[in-house]
Formats: C-alpha cells, structure tokens, sequence
C-alpha cells in the first residue's frame, strides 16, 4: 500500500492537523473555551456541528488516496472510492430513475425474434428480481423493513451511549441525537438498497447519482476550507499592517485592495482559470494523470477565489487595527518599548480574532454557493471533477426534455442545502458567542 | 464650503485615474498572458489552417502588431508611447473602446445592451430592498416571538439555497409546467415585461434571505439605543417608536449602502441575464470571455470600474449629507 495524495489531500490534512493541536491548545484560554461552550450549548449549533462533522468524515475519507501495488493496475483511489466499489462497478449505460428496474427511455431491441420498443431492464437495478413488475414493491419493502430494523438498533446503541457518556454534560445532547438518529437511518437505507438498486438514480453515462454526491461533498469542503485558508492570511496581514503602520503603506494596501474588488470578480477568476488551462495545454508533461490535472485546476480555483474575497476582511481588519493602535494598553506597550513585532502579535491580532473567525465563518458557505455559479459560466472545476455545480449544469440541460430527468437536480439540491444550511447555522451561532455585541445585547 | 468640496473631488478623481489605470494593467496583463495576438488571430481567422500573412493582416488592422509595453524601434517618449498598452489604454479615458473581434462598436454596443440590463437590475433591486425593509421591521416589531423565530429560520433557509436552483425551479415551474411566462429571451417593444417578470422575480428572492436578516440586524442595533428609550419613556406606543424613529435612523446605514451598488445596476447580473438569455451587458461579459474577446471584456472591465468608483464616491458624499459629524476628506 502506498500513499498517493494529491496537493489538495495534503493541505487537507494539514488543516486537520492545525485544527486539532488549535483545539487542544485552547484548553489554556479560559475565555476562548467559555466562548466555544456558548456555541454549543445551543441546539442548532450541535446539530449542524453535527452534520458538518459527517460531511466532513465523508471529505476526509476521500482525501485518503492509496495505490495498492499488489494489484496491477491499480489507480489512485481514495477511500470511499474503494468502500463504494461496488457501487461504481454498478454502472448503468444511461439516466435510471432512483430505485428503478428499468432504464428511463425506450430503446429498440430484439424480443422473440422482433425489434420492439420497449424500457430495456437494468444491468444493475433490480437485476435479482424475477418478475419486476409484482415483485418490485415488496422487495424494496422488505429491504426498507430490514434497514429500519438495523437502523434503530444502531440508533438504539447510540443512545445508550450518549446516555452513558453524557450523563452530566449540559449540552443539547438529545438534540444532537435526533439529528445523529436521522442520518443513522437515512444511511442504514442507503447502504441497505444499494445491494440491489440505485437508490438516487443513474445519471446521463449510467454512474450512480449517490456516489457522484457523495464525491462532490470533498470538493465543495476543499473550496470551502482552502479558499477560507487564502484569505486569512492575505486579509489579516494586510489589513493588520496597513491599519497599524498607516502612511504610505496604508495608501498602497488601500490601492491594492480598491483595485482587485473593482474589476468584476468572474473575470478576473475566468483569466486566471484562462490562464491555468493554457499552462497545462502547454505543459502536459507536469502532470501525470487527469486526477492531478483536475486536482491542480480546484487548487488554483481556491488561489483565485481567495484572491477576489479577501478584500472585504481585510478592510474590517484594517479598521479595527486603526481603533486599537489608538487604546491605551498598545499607547502603554509602546512607551514600554514593546517592538511593533510584539505589539501586532501580542496586543492587536489576538484582539482581531473574533472578528477573523466570525467572517470566517460566514464566508465559507458563500463560497461553495459560488463553485456553483462559477462551474455554470465554465471556469469553475474541472468538468471531470465531481462536484455541486458541474451536477446542476449537467442536469439543467436535461428539464427541457420530457418526461424530466428531476433526480439529479433534486440531489445536488438537497446535499447542497444541507451543507450549506448547516454552515450558515453554526456560523451564526459561533456569531453570538464571539462577538462582543452580540453577548452585551444577552 | 466650496473649497472643501473641490479639494475632495480633485483628489478622487486623481485616485480614480490612478485606480482605473491599475485596472487596465492587470486586465491588459492577464489577457495577453492567456492568448497572444497570434492566439486571437487564430481563433477569430478559424481553425489551424490560416496563413500568417492572414494573422499579420488581421493584426495590423487592429493595431495588435506593436509590442506590448515597451516599443525598442520608436526613441525616446515613443518607446513607452507607441505600444499597444498606452494606446489602448489611454483611448478608454475618453470612452473609446475601439471595435470587437467581430467587427462591432464596442461603446456603441454597450450602450444599446445597458436597457436590458438597468429593466432588470432596477426594479429587482428597489422592489427587492423595499420588500427586505418591510420584512426586516416586521420581524424587528416581533422581535423575541415565534414570528421572528420562524421568520428567521425561513431567512437563512432562503440563504443557503444557490441562485442556481431557484432559476432553474422558477424556469420548471413557470414557464415549463403553468406555461404562464416564455423560457428566456426578450423583446424590446412593450411587451418586455413578459420576460422580465420571472427574472426580476427570482433575483428578488434570490436576495430577499440574506437582505433581510441583514436589515433586521441594522433594526436590532437600533432598537438597543439610548434615543429609544427616552421614545418609549415619553409614552409612544412601541409600533410609532419602530416605524417614526427606529426606521429613519436606521435607514441611514441601509441606504448608504445601497448607494455604493447603484452605479453597478448598469453592469447587469452575469448569471441571470445569461440564464434567461437577455441580452444585457452581464451576458455581453460572459460571451466576450467564452469567445475570448479581449477587446469587449477590457472595455467592460473599465466600464464596471468607473461605476464602482462613482458608487464609493457617491456613499461618501451621502455620508456626509446624511450625518454632519463626518466631514469630507
């Protein structure tokens, strides 16, 4: 087994690995860790913590890329890819309806010596059954019966857990469990019907719409996560220096950031995308494999993403830094002979954060809202990459069609709005427990 | 008071100039990097087989034959005069944008694309901020109930729902299955409202989650002030103190800063317009990046600049009307 980690798995995991030795730090800071209580003593917050947690779990099983060198032949899968083998394998040739035997179009083909036009059966959906059309229903009835039993087992264990663990925790634990349960029960049907169907329908090539979902949660995170990664460091440099320092250096920040948000954001994302395509056209060499072209397309889409949004945190920085440099401890620090070093870094930024967190944030469901839009004009990700946008593009082209193609859309629709509800929801809450104005309103 | 207004606009418009001219480098910048003259000739000409007298042909008519930035023929001024930079670029001061690839009026053209574009922009977004103002004070009137629980919960509902989905829902919905209103395209003539209604509709609500909750937030932070207070002392019932004195102060913040989005109405939303095929500057923007005009989107790049400047200008100036402790410097 040898790790094959793409540029993107790497950062991913590096952001996992600050996240962690951050939190475990922050058992230093009392203030910080009352304020992280506040966020998740409320019940929305734990429940979109908790889906955020899963979405997350699916992300990072997909950045985990290994190549098997005892099977030749053997590509850079991740792994889910592996764990949803047999679901890839499964592969219809066109559009399947969610739990359909039978393909969506009429096709002509021989039967008993005449061509006839007629739903060819699936390859995959529904195969093991007899006679479809009597025993359809019962089976996927008996299969639901299964999942539900298992699934409140496992829902059962979960709650004598928590119940167990938790017994004097003040956290809306039972909140957390309902949503816990949901999932549990929704995916124990999944895993319970994919045996035998495809439980959100096949897409135009035949390839399993669950599995395209669940492959495009890892992209829509990676814009999320990396684009907010770009940010921070641009908008609070700049904006820290240029608010404390002033003078010319202010001037010329100011200029910098004046300049980029004026020119129309899908343009300057379209030449930089422009450019990148006609690098790698240019230079194929530099990549291996179309996974490494894509993947180096979604980080350069990161790059420059980050690049048009950073403008407005680093304005909220610069002002704040100009409010605090005027305070009497920074006065009191400089008499002492503090070095502007140890003042930014002791005394401003840390007095910063709260604000960088909290737009944090509330940027990154906009971003993976905007890896939508962008995939639609054509410079988002890679049209071979999974992802939300390319899904909506895919399927919008199909609703003039009649009878309607309607899963594909419907699925992009209710992931997306899953992820991105449950940011919104948590940053909000982490909103109310870090900013100042918030709590003096409470 | 004359001198401290010409003082102020002398020095914008220095920092405009200064501001537009960056932008033209880096667009100039970009786009050279992504497609050589050579590239464009080629593309425009079709396909590979073009001969290169043809591609010297094509370049010289356009003037793409000079060097970029730094002419080593010409001698002294002229050698950063005569290149195509300078030229290009100085003639966009006076708003002349020379022709497309195609061979049309680019200043004429965006003229004639900016109605569309302002019938859409315009009454989506003052229909879309009167609507989000009236909302936000009905949850701000129920603040702390079940209403403005719920009314809040739908908000950031509406907000986590990409704009994508409601174009393609409303499209489904109304033109496909009620066949009230065409897919997409547009008319000129009266009969405009036809196709502008559902995508002033959708851009309305695709605004509306986020506006709100923005607005209700400016209303809450009103509310906690010291003025309130001595309203509700002096006996005002609590519905004259949120629609007299909270909504007029607050209004202060909500329109300035709307005034900074104003000027850009002109410039069109790219995904709407392009979506319902309207043949506004937004769609002129993205098929001028499909077909790799660098001509059109340099113009519009300049265009949409100038107007976000104006806007910042603009939001200054209504600051300092609006509140006379903020003087203009």
């Amino acid at each position: 087994m040898k790790l094959a980690l793409l540029p993107t798995d790497w950062l991913i995991w590096a952001v996992v690995l600050v996240t962690l030795v951050w939190s475990i730090r922050m058992r230093a800071h009392p203030m910080l860790m009352e304020n992280w209580r506040k966020v998740f003593l409320k019940p929305s917050a734990m429940v979109s913590g908790l889906v955020l947690a899963s979405f997350v779990c699916i992300a990072l099983l997909d950045s985990m890329r290994w190549v098997d060198p005892s099977r030749p032949g053997d590509n850079a899968l991740s792994a889910l890819d592996r764990a949803l083998a047999p679901l890839v394998q499964a592969r219809e040739r066109r559009y399947s309806a969610p739990l359909a035997y039978v393909s969506f179009r009429k096709e002509s083909m021989e039967r008993d010596g005449q061509t006839v036009r007629d739903y060819p059966r699936l390859q995959f959906g529904g195969a093991q059954l007899q006679n479809p059309q009597t025993e359809w229903f019962g089976d996927v009835l008996e299969r639901s019966a299964k999942a539900l039993v298992k699934g409140l087992a496992a829902v059962l264990v979960l709650g004598l857990l928590l119940r167990w663990l938790f017994r004097q925790s003040p956290y809306p634990w039972p909140w957390a469990f309902a949503a816990g349960s949901l999932l549990l029960l929704l995916a124990c049907w999944a895993v319970e019907l994919s045996a035998a169907y495809h439980v959100l329908g096949t897409d135009r090539t035949g390839n399993s719409v669950l599995w395209i979902a669940l492959k495009s949660i890892r992209t829509a995170l990676v814009i999320g996560v990396l684009t907010t990664l770009v940010v921070l460091p641009l908008a609070l440099g700049l904006g820290v220096i240029a608010g404390y320092f002033r003078g010319w250096i202010d001037e010329v920040i100011q200029y910098l950031y004046t300049l980029l948000s004026s020119i129309p954001d899908v343009l300057l994302i379209a030449a930089a995308v422009l450019l990148l395509q006609v690098t790698i056209d240019n230079h194929p060499e530099l990549f291996a494999t179309a996974l490494e072209r894509s993947d180096a397309r979604l980080l350069f889409l990161c790059l420059i993403l980050g690049l048009t949004a950073f403008t407005g945190l680093c304005r909220l920085v610069r002002g704040e830094a100009m409010k605090l440099r005027e305070l009497e401890y920074i006065q009191a620090a400089r008499a002492f002979g503090v070095s502007s070093f140890g003042i930014i870094s002791k005394h401003i930024v840390p007095n910063l954060m709260h604000i960088v967190l909290i737009s944090m944030v509330m940027q990154f469901s906009g971003f993976v809202l905007a890896e939508a839009v962008l995939s639609y004009v054509g410079v988002g990700v890679d049209p071979k990459t999974q992802s939300f946008g390319v899904m909506i593009n895919a399927a919008r082209a199909e609703l003039a069609a009649t009878p309607v193609v309607w899963w594909t859309l419907t699925t992009a629709f209710i992931f997306m709005l899953m992820l991105v509800l449950s940011a919104n929801l948590f940053s909000d809450a982490v909103r109310d427990a870090f900013d100042p104005r918030a709590r003096q309103k409470a | 008071m004359a001198s401290p207004w010409l003082g102020f606009f002398t020095r914008k418009l220095l920092y405009a100039f200064a501001v537009l001219l960056g932008i033209n480098l880096a667009t100039f910048a970009l786009f050279f990097q992504v497609s050589s003259p050579d590239d464009m000739a080629r593309l425009q000409l079709g396909g590979k087989r073009v001969t290169p007298d043809a591609i010297a042909k094509w370049k010289a008519e356009r003037g793409y034959d000079r060097p970029l930035y730094y002419n080593d023929n010409g001698d002294g001024l002229a050698r950063f005069t005569d290149t195509l930079f300078v030229d290009s670029s100085l003639r966009m001061f006076v708003f002349d944008f020379g022709r497309a690839d195609s061979g049309r009026d680019i200043a004429s053209e965006i003229k004639r694309r900016a109605w569309p574009s302002l019938a859409l922009a315009l009454p989506s977004f003052i229909v879309g901020l009167g609507l989000s103002i009236c909302f936000a004070l009905g949850l701000a009137f129920f603040r702390a109930t079940y209403v403005d629980f719920w009314g809040s919960v739908v908000c950031v509902v509406l907000m986590s729902v990409s704009s994508l989905f409601f174009i393609v829902a409303g499209q489904f919905l109304f033109s496909r299955l009620m066949q009230l209103l065409p897919v997409s395209g547009f008319s000129p003539t009266s009969d405009a409202w036809r196709f502008l209604l559902l995508p002033i509709l959708i851009a309305i609500i695709g605004r509306l989650g986020a506006e709100t909750r923005f607005h209700r937030s400016i209303f809450l932070e009103e509310i906690g002030k010291d003025y309130v207070r001595t309203a509700r002392a002096k006996g005002l019932s609590e519905a004259s103190v949120l629609f007299v004195h909270v909504l007029r102060n607050a209004l202060i913040p909500i329109l300035g800063a709307s005034v900074t989005i104003i000027p850009l109405l002109f410039m069109g939303s790219l995904i709407t317009e392009s979506f319902f095929s309207i043949p506004g500057l937004g769609s002129y923007l993205i098929e001028a990046i499909a077909s790799q005009d660098f001509a059109i989107v340099r113009a519009m790049v300049f265009v949409g600049s100038v107007l976000y400047i104006i806007g910042l200008v603009l939001t200054d100036i209504s600051y300092s009307l609006a509140d006379p402790r903020i003087r203009l410097q």
